[in-house]
């Protein structure tokens, strides 16, 4: 075991990242253009990071495995992007921000990096709004906020429920004009299948042209990886049906750290799964809970008679239902966090009180709401002694404004009208805090190798706030990778372009092909996606929002067998020199059954509850996480050996300076 | 329910393709997308080439999925992508035609998926606000009125799946390249450069062998984000105030 440094520069918290800044080692205007970079990945991480890094004038060669670089996952973000603009004056602050993505993380991440992330926000919202980035707007034409979960302040900027599009749409146009500007080279559809080192230091990437299946070598001084995270390891997640961790996984396999993997975030508000056939599950946005409210009912009765279709939300009074999360949390009631919210549902419904067919769903619901705007809307209008009719009409106006586009989607997916009837909600896989280790320069332990976005680990421990990957992504693709890249490069400047010809180019190459092969020949009589659905059942059984360790141990025990089945049993229809979509996802899902292993050792191993990570073993008696600081205030960062061996863990320990450890309360 | 799928099966560009015939078993629950994944599997099973389709989010807003269905662009229902449609709005014994999205600016790749690059590079000549990282000021220093940061956000919720195109005789491609003309032209920071954008993408729009606008509004009514065709009138406003304004060179 090693310990790991995080090359945190020195000095007072708030001044770290203004002096590093200042005093960093630069590549002068003439250098940088000799000086070629490797970007994959073009969701808000990857797109920002090589338009910012054209604009300085580097080379940039830019890779996707989606058509065009717009169709990203980052663009199906829905809720907002935070910042600390404190334009609302109520109270916030740097330090705010800081303090409370640290305290949502339940302590598991870095001062220093959240800090800089805090510093940063503002300077994004700017930087969008000059890009023309449609914000929503005040009638007076300032821009507006609004709140989420863990949070007691509207920081949350948004565009209407389409802030990811919006965003990305912004950075895309921005790597758009350095395309045109001939800084970029823009390659589609092409999916990176390994990255190749040059004596110890990342050199360069071998893609599959995914049109005519040819392996191609690129080349570059470093390589940047903004290729998302890895939620589908549970086959079903909000996240889009490509999303991936093969990028991540091969750059593992090749001496990357993978920190903390089993860190994931299950969102509390989803619809709830229908049936056997279903490929993927629907978030409905954080941003709902500001204005609906959750609830059950209280007697387990009740919640039977609605399961079989005898009764309605409606038919419950007022007294029988239970608003849980306002009774248990009063202090931030339905905003509690993502972790807090989606334990206490999955109490209520394991106690017999869901309200779904399948008893796995809460209701979310918006008449309160509606009847609070409408109210407010008809005093606007001097309506005096409205009627409820009018009320309603006025109200479910506002709600539409605000939460229309997501109301439809529910509509379109379930069948039923939310105006009317209270949205049924179940929490679901949403994010992985986990990724690759990186340094404060966003390096991996590579020299050359950066991680940025959902692919890496840095910022948000244990648990991730609401509208806060946005706002991670851009930080570090507008803000700190453009720097914090040019301490590795200004020691590159001497060095030639790096040549495709090298015997390391060929050799990893060589190995890509052979295990593209492999899987070729495998001819056997099951579908990926079958070994896939099952994987992923395995990972939310036993490694999914309660855990422990007789169950992981299960868990890796079933997913060793599985692997096993799939390099004996898996068909890939095709072959490997045409376009294969089939052969793609083979390929995933041979990594992803590598990572799930990886994410049950984890667990494991991390004898505590904190944030996303839920022990059963260790709870409070009111069934709180039970952190343990003492053994566990640090990054748990693994190092691959091979597949027969245990992978090696390396610590980075936490040190807390600046806030003190405490047990998160949202009471 | 029983369907009968007619599928159009195109191994490559150069393959002349043609419709084959599937029957699968589907339920009012599944997204279209699903019904097309249980018919994929059965495929599989038989150890057959299953159907290529683009698609990814699932949610209505990548804008990957693109096919035609029943002679619609994204099929039957308004404002709709085929990710977000859902298999109650078809009944037992139905037969489904599904195809690819046609234009010639629009290549088939295989089955039902197409190149729609030409959108990628329409953007690259001027949909943009030229502006580097860094520059920018403070965010309330450029006041918008709510209407119209409201109307300039309609027109960027284009998700640039081209069933606008799909839908036209021609191949138009007007209805996408007006959005983003008028999301940009509409705002204070993105007047500075209208009249040089315009041209600029007209000029990729037409060099990439999209056709002429007709005003058929078919696009208008395929558009699953319900695109306006006032948009379009805004372009040619903006086009004509180009050209006969202060010259640019493009
Ligand atoms: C439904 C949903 C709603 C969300 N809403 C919010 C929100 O409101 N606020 C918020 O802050 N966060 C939200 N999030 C989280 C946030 O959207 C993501 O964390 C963030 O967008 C990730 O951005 P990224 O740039 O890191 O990666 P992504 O956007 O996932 O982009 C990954 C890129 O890498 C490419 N890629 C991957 N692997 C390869 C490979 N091997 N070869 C080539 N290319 C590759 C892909 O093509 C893609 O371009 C939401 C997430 C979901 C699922
Ligand atoms: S205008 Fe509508 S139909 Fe055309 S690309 Fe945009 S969203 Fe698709
Ligand atoms: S799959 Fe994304 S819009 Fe249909």
């Amino acid at each position: 075991m090693k310990q790991l440094d995080g090359h945190i520069p020195p000095g007072p918290l708030k001044e770290k990242w203004t002096t590093y800044r200042s005093t960093m080692p630069l590549v002068a205007p003439n250098n940088k253009l000799r000086l070629d970079i490797i970007v994959v990945g073009t969701g808000l991480a990857g797109a920002s990071a090589a338009a910012s890094l054209a604009e300085l004038g580097y080379n940039v060669k830019v890779f996707t495995f989606h058509d065009s670089p717009r169709r990203a996952h980052s663009i199906a973000a829905q809720g907002g992007i935070n910042a600390a603009k404190n334009y609302k004056n109520d109270g916030d602050s740097v330090w705010r921000l800081f303090y409370d993505t640290i305290k949502g993380g339940d302590y598991r991440s870095r001062e220093a990096n959240v800090y800089r992330l805090a510093e940063v926000s503002a300077n994004i919202i700017d930087q969008a709004v000059a890009q023309g980035v449609p914000f929503a707007r005040e009638y007076g034409g300032y821009l507006d906020n609004r709140s989420f979960g863990g949070v007691q302040v509207k920081r949350t900027f948004y565009a209407r429920g389409q802030t990811g599009q919006q965003l990305l749409l912004g950075a895309y146009q921005a790597l758009s004009r350095q395309v045109s500007l001939g800084k970029v080279e823009l390659y589609h559809r092409h999916e990176m299948l390994d990255v190749v080192l040059v004596d110890g230091k990342a050199r360069g990437i071998i893609a599959r042209n995914l049109l005519t299946g040819e392996l191609e070598r690129h080349a570059a001084h470093a390589v940047v990886l903004a290729t998302g995270g890895y939620g589908n390891v549970f086959y079903l997640s909000t996240n889009a049906m490509n999303s991936n961790v093969t990028a991540a996984w091969r750059a593992v396999r090749r001496g990357a750290y993978m920190a903390n993997p089993c860190f994931t975030q299950i969102h509390p508000t989803c619809i709830p799964q229908s049936g056997e056939y279903q490929s993927k599950l629907t978030l409905m946005s954080e941003s709902l809970r500001n204005d609906g409210r959750v609830w059950v009912p209280k007697k387990v009765e009740d919640a039977e008679a609605i399961r079989k279709g005898l009764k309605t939300a409606l038919d419950i009074p007022e007294e029988d239902r239970d608003y849980y999360l306002e009774r248990m949390y009063p202090a931030f009631g339905n905003l509690v966090p993502r972790d807090v919210a989606s334990r206490a549902a999955k109490r209520v419904c394991d106690e017999g009180r869901g309200v779904s067919p399948t008893g796995k769903a809460v209701f979310l619901d918006f008449a309160t709401a509606i009847e609070r705007y409408g109210q407010s809307k008809a005093h606007a209008f001097g309506i005096h002694q409205p009627d409820a009719a009018t009320i309603r009409r006025l109200g479910e106006q506002v709600v539409e404004e605000k939460y229309g586009n997501l109301f439809e989607m529910y509509e379109k997916i379930t069948g039923e009208n939310p105006y009317k009837v209270p949205m049924k909600i179940y929490p679901a896989v949403h994010y992985t805090m986990g990724g690759l280790w990186v340094d404060y320069n966003l390096q991996t332990n590579i020299p050359g190798l950066f991680a940025i976005g959902e692919c890496n680990f840095s910022d948000h421990g244990a648990n991730r706030l609401g509208a806060s990957a946005l706002m991670q992504g851009l930080a570090d693709g507008y803000f700190v990778l453009p720097y914090t890249i040019g301490v590795f490069l200004s020691n590159e400047i001497r060095t030639p372009r790096i040549a495709t010809d090298l015997p390391e180019f060929e050799q990893t190459e060589q190995e890509v092909r052979t295990r593209l092969e492999s899987l070729m020949q495998i001819g056997g009589s099951q579908s990926v996606e079958s070994f896939h659905r099952r994987l992923g059942k395995i990972m939310w059984e036993y490694c999914g929002m309660a855990r422990n360790a007789e169950g992981l141990r299960k868990g890796i025990q079933l997913i060793r067998e599985l692997r096993k089945a799939f390099y004996k049993d898996v068909f890939i229809p095709g072959s490997m020199d045409e376009f294969n979509p089939e052969l793609e996802k083979a390929h995933r899902v041979a990594d992803f059954l590598e990572l799930g292993e990886l994410m049950c050792i984890d667990a494991l191993h991390r004898n505590e509850s904190c944030g996303g990570h839920f022990r059963e073993e260790y709870q409070t008696e009111d069934g709180e996480a039970l952190r343990n600081d003492e053994e566990y205030a640090y990054v748990a960062a693994w190092e691959w050996t091979d597949i027969n061996q245990d992978p090696v863990l390396h610590k980075e320990p936490l040190v807390f300076e600046n806030v003190e450890l405490k047990t998160r309360s949202y009471k | 329910m029983k369907l009968t799928l007619k599928v159009w099966r195109q191994q490559g560009p150069n393959d002349k393709g043609g419709f084959a015939t599937y029957q699968v078993e589907a339920n009012e629950h599944m997204s279209f997308l699903e019904m097309l994944d249980v018919l994929n599997q059965q495929l599989i099973e038989k150890k057959e080439e299953p159907v290529a389709f683009d698609h990814d989010c699932r949610e209505g807003i990548c804008g990957a999925c693109s096919m035609v269905i029943n002679g619609q662009p994204h099929g039957p229902m308004q404002k709709t992508t085929t990710c977000q449609l859902h298999m109650r709005h078809f009944k037992d014994g139905d037969t489904i035609y599904i195809e690819p999205f046609r234009a010639q600016a629009f290549p088939v790749v295989k089955d039902l998926v197409v190149d729609r690059s030409a959108f990628d590079r329409i953007i690259q000549a001027g949909g943009y606000i030229s502006v580097d990282t860094g520059q920018a000021q403070d965010g309330n220093a450029i006041l918008i009125p709510k209407e119209t940061a409201s109307e300039a956000f309609d027109a960027a919720t284009c998700i640039g799946c081209g069933a606008c195109v799909a839908a036209c005789p021609n191949a138009s491609a007007m209805l996408f390249v007006s959005a983003k003309i008028s999301h940009l032209a509409l705002l204070p920071q993105g007047k500075i450069e209208a009249s040089r954008r315009v041209q600029r993408m007209v000029k990729q729009m037409d060099e990439e062998g999209f056709g002429r606008c007709s005003n058929v509004t078919a696009c208008e009514a395929e558009c699953p984000k319900g695109i306006s065709v006032s948009h379009i009138a805004r372009m040619n406003r903006e086009f004509l105030k180009s050209v006969f304004g202060a010259p640019e060179a493009v």
